[in-house]
């Protein structure tokens, strides 16, 4: 979608919301809004597009009590500060929206986490993301490697970028709007989406890339929405395999189901986010007993983050469940690097290769 | 030699005095920060009691000076009925010396240690002779002694003794030195506090090293002394019964039994006489020691209804509690209760229980516990006393109130026990021991609290929600309302109607636009109304419009008075040039049912 179309879209949606109060208060209501409850109580899976969404569980929000009436207030100060942005081409940053509040008296931000907040609540009203208000999070540094060809739209013109032959070593940095990257082409047969810096320049260092024709893309942790969207818009476009390579404890689970299924706090957009088709290739707890990796005790919150995980609608499969049984018996967690006790080129030549065509990515 | 005649030749008696010498920590004087607490306590504990014998208002004067580093100079100063010359060496340089050990009813101080323990403690500290001055009349003149206690005797060493001159017409001073230090002024001021409170006749002046606390009372009823009664045959033992029956051996066991103890008639008399298979018209000097044990056991296992309590305690009362508690601690909510008079073992007790929430307490804190025993403050070892334990026993939650085996959050809980003999549980009075009778009795008296106090905490969340509404629907949404008509590009819409719809209340607006003040009171109930409005700011306002009815400078502020008469659904309004902060008041309206908003927050 271009900017022209975005911003035809997202003006009305905001003006709709202010709408919807003024005409409570003409008719002496007391203007109110209705989201969706956001826990975990409440997210449930979408047959049709296959990925966790909010549930039916709705909260009524109005403006008869203190609080709750000055939330509405800065939302209407946000929409009227979006809209000031659209009419003007002009964007800015989560955190510089927040020190922009501080003039705002009443409806002044008290911390950051509240602009994110709003923001989120705004996207789940208008049905849109965030970038069609003009707002970007802080640059996260996530990167992508690999034969696969793309158009970005900047604010210079468009570039057009191959990110093996174009790039640095580091590879190419994931823009915050994805709406302005087109993927053209590409000669690849999987894409593996890499929770640590280490591991995905290890995989670039070994040619890992060429070799097997994959497209590496570095998470950097709990990975950004602007890289989840990327890997939908590549598992999408292309029909190609995604699979998740991370370290081998409760918390880098999450990493992957977020790829895959969606995040609580983001689930009105699982559907642009999640990639369902995302498999997750490792570490499993049963590489850790089966290749004897160098290993560390699992703490208490491990076992309990683990436990938790159990009752994650997320991972209620057979595979998970004894998966996540095993690791709790172990005791043990692993992290990816762990792979190179065995020599550097042991991920690369034996364990990568072995697992892909267990899952049947890789044929013959 | 042999060891027996040996050992006998270092055998000797020895004397109370010797022996508190050797326990100072049974006394109340383990340490030296203890010791001037115990000592301000004592002298304030006679003064209260004697105040109350003569039934006069207690003007008592508490005073704390600095010698050198490590010595203070401690004066209590009372306008009680003073005390004859003669008696004054005794009542002070004699332990176990007064007038109150064989009296059954409630009083502060019984054994006659407490005031000539400290004398002791200051003479084994600092070696100083206690000062007393003390008048009876205004017409005689005073008299200053100077004493010490002669330890190996328990006698008093009279140093000195003269005639003076003094500007009290009658009452009593005592000044003692010793080594000491103000580590535990806080604690020392929250004793006079504390005293204060349960003894709301009394004014309380504290001079600790130069710094001024006043006590005020809010009483000025001198309270009915209590009367001394018989004791109670329940309440009797055997040596106390041998002791009575051999002071007066030519009686008949029943009149005996009649003129001695309280609640004994003829009826009961002969009850017990039966019961212990004695006849009443013997001499008691017949009765043989078995004798005296059946009778004993007879005495105390015959019905006979509970000692006159109303005649030897003398409870505070729930009003005066409350009025105390309120001026010390500026509550929220206070409420009191004195519980009915119990007995246990055959001692008369009363207990009072108070609660007190809100105000300046503290919401973090636990809460404050203040126990009393005859009309004195408990400081020490809340653990082991019964009153501490009874309140950890009960289930606050089910008053809303928070609890970590103690309750906790701005809450303030009083307990008095009352009795002519308190169970303490060591002879330093810090603890109430544990009796079933008085635990119950606290008990009930708390529960009854408890549910006063939930119902002020709900009929506070609710004026809460309300006023959080208020402060919603008057002071947010028209903010709403003007960005709103920003965003769509429309005049703001009147948020009047929803005010009027959701509050029918009388609401009041204060708002300053570009150096104009602007009032506006809105009439949102069904009924017209004649309201005062006030205006306080530091604007002279001679511009205002309508003109108030009133107006005055006081200070740097101007107070403006408006007379209105609202019709139900009516508006009224004032303006004035004027850019400085003021605020707005309402009357003629109940408090409920108005809404003062102040918009230039």
């Amino acid at each position: 979608m271009s900017k022209k179309d975005l911003d035809a879209r997202a003006l009305p949606q905001l003006l709709g919301i202010a709408q919807g109060w003024y005409d409570q208060m003409k008719q002496g209501e007391i203007p109110s809004i209705r989201l969706p409850t956001r826990t975990k109580l409440n997210i449930a899976f979408d047959e049709a597009s296959e990925v966790w969404k909010y549930g039916e569980k709705e909260s009524l929000r109005a403006a008869n009590t203190e609080k709750s009436a000055i939330h509405l207030l800065k939302m209407a100060y946000v929409i009227a500060f979006i809209k000031q942005q659209i009419r003007e081409d002009r964007s800015s940053t989560l955190r510089e929206l927040y020190y922009i509040t501080e003039g705002w008296k009443r409806a002044k931000f008290e911390t950051q986490d509240e602009s994110n907040y709003l923001i989120e609540d705004l996207e789940i009203l208008s049905d849109l993301q965030r970038e069609a208000f003009h707002l970007r999070p802080e640059e996260d540094g996530a990167s992508i490697f690999g034969p696969i060809r793309l158009k970005e739209s900047t604010r210079r013109g468009d570039r057009v970028l191959h990110c093996q032959d174009d790039v640095g070593e580091a590879g190419y940095q994931i823009p915050n709007n994805m709406e302005s990257v087109e993927f053209l082409d590409h000669e690849a047969k999987m894409v593996i989406a890499i929770e640590t810096g280490g591991m995905y320049a290890r995989l670039i260092e070994n040619g890992f890339d060429r070799e097997e024709k994959a497209i590496l893309v570095h998470l950097k942790g709990q990975p950004a929405r602007s890289t989840r969207r990327l890997l939908h818009m590549i598992n999408e476009k292309f029909q190609l395999p995604v699979v998740v390579f991370t370290d081998g404890d409760p918390w880098s689970y999450r990493i992957f189901a977020s790829v895959a299924y969606g995040a609580i706090k983001s689930a009105h957009m699982s559907e642009l986010l999640a990639t369902p088709q995302a498999q997750f290739i490792g570490v499993q707890p049963s590489d850790i007993r089966d290749y004897n990796l160098p290993s560390d005790k699992l703490s208490q919150q491990d076992v309990d983050a683990l436990k938790a995980e159990l009752t994650d609608p997320r991972f209620n499969t057979d595979y998970w469940k004894q998966q996540i049984h095993l690791q709790i018996d172990l005791g043990l967690k692993s992290e990816q690097q762990a792979f190179a006790a065995r020599g550097l080129d042991f991920v690369t030549r034996e364990y990568l290769p072995r697992r892909l065509a267990e899952m049947g990515v890789l044929k013959g | 030699m042999e060891i027996a005649e040996e050992l006998a030749r270092k055998q000797r008696s020895i004397s109370v005095a010797e022996f508190f010498e050797k326990n100072k920590h049974l006394l109340g004087f383990d340490s030296p920060t203890r010791g001037i607490i115990t000592t301000v306590k004592e002298a304030v504990d006679n003064a209260l009691d004697a105040c109350e014998e003569a039934g006069v208002l207690p003007d008592i004067f508490v005073q704390v000076r600095k010698i050198s580093d490590d010595v203070f100079r401690i004066g209590v100063e009372d306008n009680g009925p003073g005390i004859v010359p003669e008696q004054i060496p005794p009542v002070f340089g004699k332990l176990l010396y007064g007038s109150r050990f064989h009296q059954i009813k409630q009083s502060r101080g019984q054994q006659g240690i407490g005031i000539s323990a400290a004398i002791l403690y200051a003479q084994l500290t600092t070696g100083m002779p206690a000062v007393i001055i003390s008048r009876t009349d205004a017409r005689k003149k005073a008299h200053r002694f100077e004493l010490m206690i002669k330890t190996e005797a328990n006698e008093p060493d009279v140093r000195s003794r003269q005639q003076v001159d003094w500007d009290r017409p009658h009452g009593t001073r005592v000044e003692i030195e010793f080594k000491s230090t103000l580590a535990a002024k806080k604690r020392l001021l929250e004793y006079l506090r504390y005293t204060s409170v349960v003894n709301p006749h009394a004014r309380i002046t504290a001079d600790i090293d130069g710094e001024i606390s006043t006590f005020e009372r809010v009483s000025a009823e001198a309270i009915p002394c209590p009367k001394a009664i018989q004791p109670h045959p329940h309440g009797i033992e055997l040596g106390t019964l041998k002791r009575m029956l051999s002071a007066q051996e030519s009686m008949t066991l029943e009149v005996f039994l009649v003129e001695n103890f309280s609640r004994v008639g003829k009826q009961v008399a002969r009850e017990i006489c039966e019961k212990a298979r004695l006849s009443g018209e013997q001499k008691i000097s017949m009765l043989q020691p078995a004798d005296q044990k059946r009778l004993l056991s007879a005495m105390q296992s015959v019905q006979i209804p509970a000692p006159p309590a109303s005649v030897c305690l003398s409870p505070i009362g729930e009003d005066l509690i409350r009025r105390s508690m309120d001026k010390e601690f500026s509550l929220d909510f206070v409420a009191a209760r004195t519980r009915p008079s119990s007995v246990y073992s055959g001692h008369p007790f009363v207990v009072e229980a108070a609660i007190g929430y809100g105000g300046k307490l503290n919401a973090d804190d636990k809460a404050l516990i203040l126990r009393f025993a005859n009309r004195v403050p408990l400081l020490y070892q809340p653990g082991a006393c019964a009153i501490t334990n009874t309140i950890a026993g009960v289930n606050w939650k089910l008053y809303n109130i928070s609890q970590q085996t103690l309750p906790a959050g701005p809450i303030i809980i009083l307990v008095h026990v009352a009795s002519t003999n308190v169970p303490f549980t060591s002879e330093s009075k810090d603890a109430i021991a544990s009796i079933p009778e008085i635990e119950r009795e606290i008990g009930l008296g708390l529960k009854d609290l408890g549910r006063e106090l939930k119902l002020f905490l709900s009929r506070r969340d609710k004026k809460r929600v309300a006023d959080d509404r208020a402060r919603a629907i008057c002071a947010v949404i028209p903010e709403i309302a003007i960005k709103v008509g920003e965003i769509v590009e429309k005049p703001a819409p009147d948020t009047q109607a929803i005010e009027g719809k959701i509050m029918r209340k009388v609401i009041a607006k204060r708002r300053t636009v570009n150096g104009t003040v602007q009032i506006e009171v809105n009439n949102y109930t069904s009924q017209p109304l004649s309201l005062k409005i006030y205006d306080f700011s530091p604007d002279a306002a001679t511009d205002a419009l309508p003109k108030p009815a009133f107006s005055e400078k006081s200070g740097d502020e101007y107070t403006r008075v408006w007379n209105c008469e609202l019709a139900a659904g009516g508006t009224w309004t004032a303006r004035y040039g004027g850019r400085g902060p003021g605020h707005l008041d309402l009357q003629g309206i109940e408090e409920k049912q108005k809404v003062v908003m102040d918009l230039d927050v």
